[in-house]
């Protein structure tokens, strides 16, 4: 027993999510940084803040499917640190499921609603 | 350990003790870091709401333009900006220290400076643009 607490041969126990949410959010931070930047400097290239420009980057079929990756992984990240939030503030059981059932719900709605505008443009 | 021994217990406090407590700058960071990201999540449909009136159409985009005039939406841009900004920073700062780069106590208590300083100096340029002062 003693020896099980350390090293490779440690007693592992739980659900196994932790490491590939923890890998995941910060993936997903990455792909959200490079959408940053690069839109950052596409819209600035352009150096018109008019509606033409603005429209015209999301009429493009190649930034429109770029901008729905990154916004998949945005709704991935915020599960992920909310339900953090979740956990480390809400002890109740009942409360904090309701909470993090709401969160999931909440975000594929904006999901939806993203989708909505992407292709609307 | 004599240095165990010597050490503090770590004790909680009181949630009204926290006005008081002074954190080192990488504490500031990390609890920025979850209300900046708090603050996101409940402000999404704000931003989305702003997203699709700017793209939709004209029509829409000159709407927004009248929208974004009046000064407490110009201070909910500005409250996301800054949690936008600060998350981005304090975000790359964890990617790095995650490679291993700058995890001893006073390397991160400069790099955590930094982060502040850097977050703040783009919301503030962000609040100049926003609210026109030059």
């Amino acid at each position: 027993m003693a020896n099980n607490h350390i090293g490779p041969k440690r007693l592992v126990v739980g659900a196994h999510y932790g490491l590939r949410d923890w890998l995941a959010q910060r993936v997903t931070a990455v792909v959200m940084a490079v959408f940053t930047i690069v839109t950052l400097v596409l819209f600035f290239g352009a150096s018109d803040f008019s509606y033409e420009g603005w429209a015209g980057l999301f009429a493009q079929q190649w930034f429109k499917i770029l901008a729905f990756v990154t916004f998949l992984a945005l709704y991935y990240h915020v599960w992920v640190g909310v339900r953090d939030i979740w956990m480390d503030y809400v002890k109740p059981v009942g409360i904090r499921l309701a909470l993090q059932v709401f969160t999931i719900l909440w975000l594929l709605g904006c999901a939806g609603w993203t989708v909505q505008i992407l292709w609307r443009v | 350990m004599p240095d165990a021994v010597a050490r503090r217990r770590f004790t909680n406090i009181h949630v009204t003790q926290i006005i008081r407590y002074r954190l080192p700058a990488s504490g500031m960071v990390s609890i920025l870091h979850r209300i900046s990201g708090a603050l996101m999540f409940l402000l999404l449909p704000f931003v989305l709401f702003l997203f699709d009136k700017s793209i939709t159409s004209e029509i829409s985009f000159e709407f927004l333009k009248g929208y974004v005039s009046h000064p407490l939406v110009k201070l909910s841009i500005l409250a996301v900006s800054w949690a936008y900004l600060h998350h981005f920073c304090a975000g790359i700062r964890h990617l790095v220290m995650d490679m291993h780069i700058g995890l001893a106590k006073h390397e991160s208590v400069k790099s955590a400076r930094a982060v502040l300083v850097i977050s703040g100096l783009l919301t503030l340029l962000v609040a100049i643009k926003l609210f026109g002062v030059i």
